[in-house]
């Protein structure tokens, strides 16, 4: 791999930049894999690229139907935060957040991540108790997480309106410092561009149309728009279309899809210090480095998988966002779309082993899944490598379903649900 | 913005007047001692969530207050059926073969 460094942007603007070369390489697949990846967005390039690296797993591929990180990775809002309320999440989460901080020189890769902070908006007194409980309980995980005076709020985020005769007064805030953003894309390409290095073959334009599974009902491998593909193991890290997937395995999955809009505005200069986001009028907002304002938007209340929303459910948001920033009334908006968000029941991820041997999920991230991709790729890839869960993933199997040990985070969930 | 259709008051209303309330045709187990845990967790947890034609239930919250079911192909997001709660359930197959011609 051709490290970028400065001397070889120095080198390279000799050639005016045309000898670059390419960042991974496009093979056709080959007969057999030790382990086989489906859908390589950041969390399946992620999971690729920890098991070469740290478990020595080489032999990998990524099959894609579309293009590498061209669903939720490259449609989500970016915020990066481990505010979540139980110990089980702060521990997966926190995990993240400890390699979001390294993140660009372990790539060598600039992933833009830019801990800027995230302020969680408090409207009314069951918001302020929710809040203070959810900031005990991360500080007695080793969350960093802060309570903030309407006053010290607006201190923090200008734009911000604390005047008493909006329809929601911003009563108070919570303010996790180390969360913040990082450019989506880039975390893809990063994770692709190392994997690749290192022999993973990843596969695009190859839809999945079957698992194929052997007499013991271990797993055999995979059919594919390009023939069938042998492995010992597959890891389904398909989003919105996970319940798809492993249907073809006949392993039911307790998710549901729901379509999630975001938007983005015209770029203009500097004018949005943090990321705001408010559970309660529901909205969320930063302004990304190429000066557009980066919206998230609501679930529709019905399963698709259009990738679109509802006009209605992002005008909701807008509605919000004008209130409490009078700044932004004028503004316009460039586009907005819908990603496919997998959902479980208690809103927490399964990253988990599954009845039927060699097979392996990792789904269920709902509408929070970007921040914690490389947490998730990290003891996805132990789970697959070693076949048991690493230590931070154990809780988040499918069997807590049947136990009835469930990690409740509907409250921490950004959405309101 | 869907267009959705309550079968007892007989009119079409914008989807904000609705409340979407799921997979239709889940039933509760009947005799609950009895039930296995794989029952019950197939009845709270397990969806189908299926990408084509789907049953699934709406209440008309802000009109006669009822429950009804309705089919829908989940990629497309056109509406198939519409009928009342209690009704059996429609061939899905045959619905789908329908809305392609």
């Amino acid at each position: 791999m051709k490290r970028y460094s400065f001397l070889e942007l120095a080198k390279n603007a000799f050639s005016a930049h045309q000898n670059w070369g390419r960042q991974w390489r496009s093979p056709e697949p080959k007969a057999e894999y030790d382990v086989v990846i489906v859908g390589a967005g950041g969390h399946g390039l992620a999971t690729a690229y920890y098991l070469a690296k740290e478990h020595g797993v080489r032999n990998v591929a990524v099959i894609e139907k579309g293009w590498l990180g061209g669903g939720n990775t490259g449609r989500n809002t970016t915020i990066v935060r481990s505010n979540y309320l139980w110990e089980e999440s702060a521990a997966l989460y926190n995990h993240a957040i400890g390699l979001w901080h390294g993140l660009s020189q372990e790539l060598n890769y600039n992933v833009m991540y830019s801990a800027r902070g995230v302020m969680m908006l408090a409207h009314t007194v069951h918001d302020i108790q929710v809040a203070q409980r959810h900031i005990h309980a991360n500080r007695l995980a080793g969350v960093q997480n802060e309570w903030l005076t309407p006053e010290k709020a607006k201190e923090y985020c200008p734009p911000l309106n604390i005047s008493k005769n909006i329809r929601y007064p911003v009563m108070g805030a919570a303010l996790q410092r180390v969360g913040g953003t990082a450019r989506h894309d880039a975390v893809a390409w990063g994770y692709a561009r190392g994997a690749d290095d290192m022999g993973v073959d990843i596969i695009q334009n190859c839809a999945v149309t079957g698992i194929r599974r052997g007499q013991d009902g271990a797993v055999e491998g995979v059919e594919t728009s390009k023939g069938f593909i042998k492995a010992k193991k597959i890891g389904v890290v398909a989003a919105g279309h996970t319940s798809t997937v492993m249907d073809m395995a006949g392993v039911r999955m307790p998710l549901e899809s729901f379509p999630l809009q975001a938007l983005v505005s015209e770029p203009v200069k500097p004018a949005f210090p943090c990321v705001v986001m408010s559970n309660t009028i529901h909205a969320y907002i930063s302004q990304s480095d190429k000066g557009e304002l980066v919206i998230g938007a609501g679930t529709d209340q019905f399963i698709s998988y259009s990738q679109t929303g509802g006009i209605h459910i992002s005008n909701h948001t807008i509605d919000a966002i004008c209130e409490l920033f009078p700044q932004f009334r004028r503004m316009r908006m460039l586009r907005n779309w819908g990603g496919i968000v997998d959902v479980t029941p208690d809103r927490s991820p399964i990253l988990s082993k599954t009845p039927v041997q060699g097979l392996y999920v990792n789904c269920g991230w709902g509408t929070g899944g970007f921040k914690a991709t490389p947490g998730s790729g990290h003891v996805f890839a132990h789970t697959i490598a070693k076949d048991e869960p690493h230590r931070i993933n154990a809780p988040f199997t499918i069997d807590r379903f049947r136990t009835g040990r469930l990690i409740d985070e509907a409250a921490a969930a950004a959405v309101a649900h | 913005m869907l267009l959705v259709y309550c079968p007892y008051c007989g009119v079409s209303r914008p989807e904000t007047e609705f409340s979407c309330r799921g997979e239709a045709h889940i039933a509760r187990p009947a005799d609950p001692a009895q039930t296995s845990d794989e029952d019950w967790v197939n009845f709270l947890y397990m969806r189908s969530n299926t990408k084509g034609v789907y049953v699934e239930r709406w209440r008309h919250i802000h009109g006669c207050g009822r429950f009804f079911n309705a089919v829908r192909n989940t990629v497309s997001d056109d509406f198939l059926k519409f009928y009342k709660a209690g009704e059996p359930m429609p061939d899905l197959e045959e619905l789908a073969k329908e809305a392609g011609k």
